[in-house]
């Protein structure tokens, strides 16, 4: 890890910029501060941060779209992207201006009231690339006058927010060794930072932030601990003989990528990020330990990147459940006491409940059918019942659910999970020796079919006929009481959801599906309210934003981003 | 008297499907003797002109050993016979999911033995599928029979001969969940049954049994009926085994 003083920075930042002739991040005439960055709860007609603020809650203070007229919504205007594939990005709004990306790595400058553009950025993506899953951005980061985006071969890039010109371009990892930056960018302070993708094809993650003024490199996080460093000790060594095949060097390879974006305290100071899947991912054996800090949320002092806790979720797993979710951070109070928490639902189909500053375990309940666990303990830690060969587990291998924006509204005091129900796969590992750049999974798991040789779910991408109905596994819309995990409400759906989820100080929750249907909630009651069939998937969250003192909801749906308002 | 199948390829080299003297497998894994005598054909078609009656027909390889230099699941020889070995003999092969199925399981079971008619005459088969077992009154194939049940006529395309021999005897737990029959009740009390062709969180979309396509909003019906009960019988209590071998050879052909 590479650290600079904390008192570093501004003189020489101030020098470099002043002689690149630069605006500077953190300058005067920056449009979006550091400080507008801490207080986008305050000004909810824009959409600043991937998760909406630093808190990630995806809770809109807009009121305008109320349940009671929620049915007047219409479409305003539709942005078309002439790229096609799921399209798992997430607007930013500034003053205005939606800056989107869409595949491979463009960013796209929209009038947010109109769906105009302003400018389109092409970064030149190589062919070559390896990136994971398909070639997927989430979106942008703004940080003064300025956008930054990871690319697929694990660039990234700084541009100009009024003019779509690159200002920097700097690689932070070899994308022949798979490594690839998928998620959007979080700034803070005057940094970005990023996580790396690869998980699947044997890299060693990382975190990383980056001068926002240079591109120069802060700190490096590496989310599997070398020799020496606390936690290394997870990857433990071979048995003299061992009886299956073991991997000596499986740390250097192990995987732990943190391809979603993390959130921010700004109160402790500390970044909280998820942490992905051991690898190979379905054989265990070869790298026997908890293999930290895989399947982990981990808390990181913003400045230097040290870790000052961790809480794993999935020790050793043999299932990828990656901790790959958005960290939920909320100060909730009850019984007279302030719980400031982390809120997680995760992939393995548990809901916990972290203090924030300790990283201690509060609560952990199943939210969907599990059978790979029959609980956790004290610590959190799951008692593991791992099925018999040829027997399916549940959660399946895309997870009680996945990356998908979860949502908490302070309102209701309710966290949102998109879920899978009733979903589950059958795991077989098998032992696989490391190749450079090459998929690194360990074992071909099937996906459980309620008869033998039916369709089953697709993991990704869906057409648009649904042949494998809800028997194979069916999606929900979970809202369960925050603190304790206990189910208040249900909305079940015939496909499944890979959709975020939005909620608004109307108590309206807004979410959509893989079938197209982009649809509004009660979010106390969980009484569907409205719907429109977009056409395509779903695989995003909706935002919220206001220009001209009207709201706009706004959604992609196959490769089509439509935007709402209240009919004039 | 069973025998390894590469030694009666020699004795039954003119013949599409060899049918008598087979013998039942005492060992074949996880693979089904309907789909391993199915690959057998496919070897018969595709295979032979270069590896031989024998399956050693290139110097340096051996198929009757079941050990292959560059695969070892499954998923690498379907691999591999999809995209061939570029700057060999190996071409690429453009098989259908059942005759891939079919080549795997017979390349896995190079030297298995068959005792039970599996896949009988497919003429036999059409006349038993067109009269005693009655199917056109419910499937269509072609040109004839209704639409509102299952489509056959490219199902050997799609589904391996195991899984058709399997749906034969137990349509009920073979039947798969978008196949289920439906019952709908209109508000206005119209009735409609049929097959899902799609299906969604709010509306459903059907082919009646009169050939109709028809979309409903569920929260609109009286009735939404999903019958996990297949109305098709189990063909093992209606039909003798020969026939059944006969019916399944018939379905296997059925390629669009």
């Amino acid at each position: 890890m590479r650290r600079m003083s904390t008192g570093r920075s501004f003189t020489a930042v101030w020098l470099l910029a002043a002689a690149l002739g630069l605006v500077l991040a953190a300058g005067v005439a920056a449009q979006v501060p550091f400080a507008r960055l801490q207080g986008a709860p305050a000004e909810p007609h824009n959409w600043l941060t991937y998760s909406g603020t630093y808190f990630s809650q995806r809770y809109s203070e807009l009121d305008q779209v109320t349940p009671d007229n929620v049915g007047d919504l219409e479409l305003q205007w539709v942005y078309q992207t002439p790229v096609h594939g799921p399209w798992q990005s997430t607007p930013l709004v500034v003053d205005g201006v939606m800056y989107l990306t869409q595949r491979p790595n463009d960013i796209v400058a929209l009038d947010a009231r109109t769906g105009r553009v302003f400018w389109v950025y092409s970064y030149p993506t190589p062919s070559d690339h390896r990136a994971c899953c398909g070639s997927n951005n989430r979106g942008v980061a703004v940080l003064g006058d300025r956008l930054f985006m990871g690319t697929l071969d694990a660039h990234v890039v700084a541009v100009d927010a009024a003019t779509g010109a690159q200002l920097w371009d700097v690689e932070v990892a070899d994308k022949d060794l798979a490594y690839s930056l998928t998620l959007a960018p979080l700034a803070v302070k005057d940094m970005v930072v990023l996580g790396t993708a690869g998980g699947d094809r044997g890299i060693r993650g990382f975190i990383l932030a980056l001068d926002a003024a240079t591109g120069e490199e802060v700190w490096r996080f590496h989310t599997i601990p070398g020799p020496g460093e606390r936690g290394h000790e997870t990857w433990e060594p071979c048995p003299p003989n061992p009886e299956t095949y073991c991997d000596p060097e499986a740390w250097m390879h192990g995987g732990a990528a943190a391809w979603l974006t993390g959130s921010y305290d700004p109160e402790l100071d500390l970044l909280f990020w998820g942490i992905g899947n051991p690898g190979p991912d379905f054989y265990r054996e070869q790298r026997p330990g908890d293999n930290l800090y895989s399947n982990s949320v981990v808390a990181l002092d913003a400045d230097t990147g040290e870790i000052r806790w961790h809480f794993q979720f999935t020790p050793n797993d043999p299932y990828d459940y990656d901790a790959v979710q958005i960290p939920v951070l909320a100060d909730i109070e009850r019984g007279g006491q302030l719980f400031k928490v982390v809120l997680w639902a995760n992939r393995n189909g548990f809901y916990y409940v972290l203090d924030r500053a300790t990283g201690r375990f509060l609560d952990g309940v199943p939210f969907v059918s599990v059978n790979w666990a029959e609980g956790l303990d004290d610590s959190g830690r799951p008692i593991e019942t791992p099925q018999p060969p040829g027997a399916p587990t549940y959660p399946g291998i895309q997870g009680g659910t996945n990356w998908y924006s979860p949502a908490y509204s302070p309102r209701t005091e309710l966290f949102y999970i998109p879920a899978w129900e009733d979903y589950g796969t059958v795991f077989a590992g098998e032992p696989q020796e490391y190749e450079p750049g090459r998929s690194f999974i360990g074992g071909i798991p099937t996906m459980f079919a309620p008869v033998p040789g039916a369709p089953v779910v697709p993991g990704l991408t869906r057409g648009p006929i649904n042949t494998w109905t809800a028997a194979a596994g069916h999606g929900a819309v979970l809202a369960v009481d925050a603190l304790t995990g206990e189910q208040r409400w249900k909305f079940e759906m015939t496909d499944v959801i890979s959709s975020g989820i939005l909620t608004t100080a109307s108590d309206l929750l807004f979410t959509g599906a893989r079938s197209g249907y982009f649809q509004a909630h009660d979010a106390r009651t969980g009484d569907l309210l409205w719907k429109a069939s977009l056409g395509g998937q779903i695989v995003n969250g909706p935002i919220a934003y206001e220009v001209d003192g009207r709201q706009y909801v706004a959604v992609i749906a196959g490769n089509a981003l439509s935007t709402f308002a209240l009919r004039d | 008297m069973s025998r390894p199948i590469f030694r009666r390829l020699s004795v039954c080299a003119a013949l599409l499907f060899c049918t008598s003297g087979l013998a039942q497998a005492q060992d074949h894994g996880d693979y089904d003797p309907a789909d391993i005598e199915y690959g057998l054909s496919v070897y018969r078609s595709q295979c032979v002109t270069c590896h031989g009656d024998s399956g050693d027909g290139i110097a340096g390889v051996n198929l009757r050993s079941g050990q292959f230099r560059r695969a070892v699941s499954d998923r690498d020889l379907r691999a591999l016979i999809a995209n061939g070995i570029p700057d060999t003999g190996m071409l690429a092969f453009d098989l259908d999911s059942a005759e891939m199925t079919g080549i795997i399981a017979f390349l896995r079971n190079p030297n298995f033995e068959l005792d039970a008619v599996t896949l009988g005459d497919e003429a036999r088969g059409r006349t038993i599928f067109e009269g005693k077992g009655d199917c056109l009154s419910c499937h269509r194939v072609g040109q004839e029979g209704p639409r509102g049940s299952v489509d056959l006529t490219s199902i050997g395309t799609t589904r391996a001969p195991s899984a058709l021999r399997r749906s034969l005897l137990d349509p009920t737990g073979t039947m798969r969940p978008i196949d289920r029959p439906v019952e709908i009740v209109t508000a206005a009390g119209e009735r409609f049954n049929g097959r899902r062709l799609n299906e969604d969180t709010y509306t459903v979309q059907i082919i009646d049994d009169q050939g109709r396509l028809r979309s409903f909003d569920k929260d609109r019906l009286q009735q939404f009926t999903v019958h996990t009960e297949s109305p098709m019988p189990s063909y093992g209590d209606e039909l003798e085994e020969q026939e059944l071998a006969d019916v399944l050879a018939y379905l296997v052909s059925l390629k669009r």
